[in-house]
């Protein structure tokens, strides 16, 4: 369809995003008219009433494809049952960036879509009032219908489609938004827009593609990080049956690119992946081979005893005032490399044809993984075309898109359609991990119990006085400026292991680290940790952050996380405790983290050994609104349940520069049976909504591992939590 | 190898291999796509699949080994009262999140209520243990299976 640019509003709006509006040319003819009628990039009128909408983001379980819609349906006032909502092809010419991370596509969008929304009701009146010949002003709209108050005549959004399309659009600045209080959609729980799919088995995962002509593939990497492959018997591998072709791929050396292997292409995804027990590959498995989980243990231990060499913040005088200190606290922490572990596999389906290319991915990044396509296979943005498909699980790992490029050249190579898909051993193996660390903690109190001191000496992953990805210590992290004498400090150690973002990245660590601190220091003072917690966060006050690597960082309002605190600790009987059976406890920790206040409190009873978590209580401060309550509900039991089997026994262990973990059997994810039940509880305040996939999560695991103390008085200062340790 | 299978009350021709599991055999061979792959080991329950009834890990199931047994999907499963019960509840409870695991959770609820019709949370774990969920939505999956069998569970349900 032709179409002209009507708006372009807000090139930038939000921080990056890029909202660009279409209207549809308006219908040469009366024939034209049952055709539905597009009112800009992201709505759809149809004659008949019924709404399409676009969903710019790419759905991994976040329940995106549902929430965005609706605030588009909330102001356009439609009614919900007759919104259809489509997925959108990656297009950062119409659609800005489109990606699932950080939990910003709420504060992105709900100023904007609302907008978009808002400009399509006004130009349904508009067109209306041209029909009737009345001014606009006299004309409502609610649920797809356009009213005329004086005359009672009304025309449904249907009708109106068509002459809407011949209207100037409105200045999305200048539209008006529905008061909150006359909310319809918006408020109200809507289950996921494809779970009727869901449920009944139909083909929606990347893992469900299928092309015609396709080939199966898998791609067998070095076991070795960054190390290639020299030769392997492709012929015998290629005799096998089923087997089509296999060849090696000479790849790169950046982890998210091609890196080198060998792909096998058969008739089914079986016959490709039987046929690797026969394959043998000579590899060169480069200067990584020496690297190991006890050596990076080891070297951390060493660098914990010389002075740090990267400073990230320093004030006072911690030395003088751990001197002056009543009581002296010192402690060592560490957790793991832990994997993403989504349960669909990396896979990703491409036809290379003509010197372009049609990807099918599951991915939460499309437009980064079209630059690598395009880079690695010489080709233009405009010869890419990506259809981002429903993911199984993100949690991070699909920001990457190695799987792309992957699926990509082997089409290219193969001169065939591909749909490659990983082994689970492959995706376990072949991760970006949440990176491991060590945190040296000194701190000391003075002889009422107030923090004087605070330092942290984090040994981490990086070079060249910079931190790997993911494995951050920021100068805003709590209690930084709550705590006059502050030093934190790092010193850092070479990585050829894949480090990235997991699920509220680097909070995901640093919560179990801080707050389990900080539990020791309430101990050492004799403190209920709820009301220790609140005296060091004193009086409401908002702190202001310096700009960080990704832009603005947002203000830590101190109050807001004293009232969810303070809610949990009610709701959940937190000043009842002491009447709990002996070996049960309750723990308390909260953290900040993508504009989200949470604080959590687990109860668990430890006994012979046997630790059972009895419950989990979240209150969560993310705004004044809470778009979706049922998906906002489901994405928070899932993070604080998600921080729990972190927290009972994922660890990937590097030997030899390789992962040794495989499968679910030695990398286990949490089961029905040691799942609690997790009451939550939303503070409304005055701020605007803020997103919700990831802060729920940090505070669990120490929140967790501070009941474990409460119950037994053992400190849990290493993950996985181990089982022997509580006996 | 020659086979004939039947899957959702349909007899299929089929040829390959022996040793192929029923999962790529129905995934690949039947595009019946809905049955899903996790580990290949029989650990994270996104596979199953019932056989005569039977909640079965199709990843390690042998073509070969089916024989005449009646094979039934997550695409079938709506056709019998307790499968359809036990969709109806996971959309009223809103249990999905990603959704690829839910297919072998709803077969393996199916095949719980379809023997116990009134099951105690024991049972629920006991049956569902072996169904991994990345997103964790445990809570509503319990929820759900209570809907579903009518037993202590509250009735409010998500609007569609």
């Amino acid at each position: 369809m032709k179409r002209r640019t009507f708006l372009q509003a807000g090139a930038a709006v939000g921080g990056g995003l890029l909202l660009d509006f279409y209207w549809a040319a308006a219908p040469a003819d009366a024939a034209t008219e049952s055709k539905a009628v597009v009112l800009n990039a992201y709505v759809r009128l149809s004659p008949d009433g019924l709404v399409t909408i676009v969903s710019p983001n790419p759905e991994v379980g976040q329940g995106i494809k549902t929430m965005l819609p609706m605030l588009i349906a909330e102001e356009l006032d439609v009614d919900w049952k007759d919104v259809r909502i489509e997925q959108a092809l990656s297009d950062p010419a119409v659609y800005g960036r489109q990606f699932a991370g950080g939990s910003v596509a709420t504060p992105l969008h709900w100023d904007p879509l609302r907008r978009v929304g808002a400009a399509g009701r006004q130009m349904l009146i508009a067109a209306a009032a041209q029909t009737w010949d009345v001014a606009p002003s006299d004309c409502d709209a609610s649920s797809g219908v356009v009213h005329h108050r004086p005359s009672a005549r009304h025309l449904t959004y249907g009708a109106l489609a068509a002459r809407a399309a011949t209207l100037p659009a409105p200045d999305l600045k200048t539209v008006v938004l529905k008061n909150p209080k006359d909310f319809k959609i918006i408020g109200t729980s809507k289950r996921g827009i494809d779970s009727p799919l869901v449920v009944t088995g139909k083909p929606l995962f990347g893992i469900d593609i299928t092309v015609p002509g396709m080939l199966y593939a898998v791609f067998e990497k070095c076991p070795v990080f960054g190390g290639k492959a020299l030769s392997a018997n492709l012929d015998a591998v290629k005799a096998l049956p089923g087997v089509r072709d296999a060849f090696i791929v000479a790849g790169g050396t950046v982890f998210d690119g091609l890196t080198s292997g060998v792909a096998i292409l058969g008739t089914t995804w079986w016959a490709a992946q039987k046929a690797r027990q026969s394959l043998e590959v000579v590899w060169d498995e480069g200067p990584t081979a020496w690297q190991s989980t006890t050596g990076f243990a080891r070297r951390a231990l060493e660098l914990s005893q010389r002075p740090p060499t990267l400073k990230v913040r320093s004030e006072g005088d911690v030395d003088a005032a751990l001197t002056a200190s009543a009581k002296v606290v010192e402690a060592a922490y560490s957790y793991p490399f832990i994997a993403h572990a989504p349960l669909e596999p990396q896979n990703c389906t491409a036809h290379f044809k003509d010197g372009k290319v049609e990807i099918w991915a599951p991915t939460q990044n499309p437009d980064p993984g079209r630059k690598i396509v395009a880079k690695t296979l010489g080709l233009t943005d405009a010869d890419i075309t990506i259809h981002m498909i429903r993911c199984g699980g993100g949690f991070g790992r699909r920001l990457m898109n190695d799987y792309m490029v992957e699926a990509a050249w082997i089409s290219k190579q193969a001169g065939v359609p591909v749909k490659l898909l990983w082994s689970r051993e492959d995706d376990m193996r072949h991760d970006f991990y949440r990176p491991a660390g060590f945190h040296f903690f000194k701190a000391g109190l003075d002889a009422a119990g107030k923090v004087q001191a605070f330092r942290d000496h984090f040994v981490s992953f990086g070079a060249d006085g910079k931190f790997a990805n993911a494995a951050v210590l920021t100068p805003s992290e709590f209690p930084a400026r709550f705590v006059a004498n502050l030093d934190f400090a790092a010193s850092l150690m070479p990585c050829g292991v894949p480090t990235g973002p997991l699920r509220a990245p680097n909070s995901n660590a640093l919560g179990f680290v801080f707050q389990s601190f900080i539990d020791e220091l309430s101990v050492a003072a004799g403190r209920d940790p709820v009301q220790f917690r609140l005296d060091l966060l004193g009086e409401r006050r908002v702190y202001e952050n310096p700009a960080g690597p990704n832009g603005p960082t947002p203000p830590f309002d101190s109050g807001r996380m004293r009232d969810v605190l303070a809610l949990v600790a009610e709701k959940s009987g937190w000043e009842k405790r002491a009447s709990l059976p002996a070996g049960s406890g309750m723990g308390v920790a909260f953290y900040y983290s993508h504009f989200g206040y949470f604080a959590e409190v687990a109860q668990v009873t430890v006994s012979a050994g046997n630790l059972k978590i009895d419950k989990v209580w979240v209150a969560g401060d993310i705004g004044s609104q809470i778009i979706n309550p049922t998906g906002a509900e489901n994405q928070v039991q899932g993070a604080a349940l998600d921080g729990i089997g972190e927290a009972l026994g994922q660890v990937i262990t590097i030997e030899g520069g390789r992962t040794v973990q495989g499968n679910f059997n030695d990398f286990p994810l949490l089961r029905i049976h040691q799942a609690p039940p997790v009451e939550v509880h939303f503070l409304v305040s005055d701020h605007p909504p803020t997103g919700v996939g990831e802060p729920a999560l940090p505070p669990v695991v120490p929140a967790l591992c501070n009941a474990i103390f409460a119950a037994t008085g053992k400190r849990i200062r290493s993950l996985p939590i181990d089982p022997k340790a509580l006996a | 190898m020659h086979y004939r299978i039947e899957v959702n009350g349909r007899q299929h021709e089929i040829e390959a291999e022996p040793d192929m599991p029923l999962l790529w055999v129905l995934r690949d061979l039947l595009d019946l796509k809905g049955t899903k792959y996790g580990c290949g080991v029989s650990l994270c329950g996104a596979c199953t699949v019932h056989l005569n009834g039977a909640a079965t890990r199709s990843c390690i199931t042998p073509l070969s080994s089916v024989g005449s047994a009646s094979v039934t999907t997550i695409e079938g499963i709506g056709a019998t009262v307790v499968g359809r019960k036990v969709q109806d509840a996971w959309l009223d409870v809103d249990v999905v999140q990603c959704g690829y695991c839910q297919a072998g959770q709803i077969m393996s609820a199916a095949a719980l209520l379809a023997k116990t019709a009134h099951p105690a949370d024991a049972d629920i774990d006991r049956a569902m243990a072996g169904n991994l969920c990345r997103c964790a939505t445990y809570v509503r999956i319990r929820k759900a299976i209570k809907q579903a069998a009518g037993v202590g569970a509250d009735k409010a349900g998500v609007a569609p």
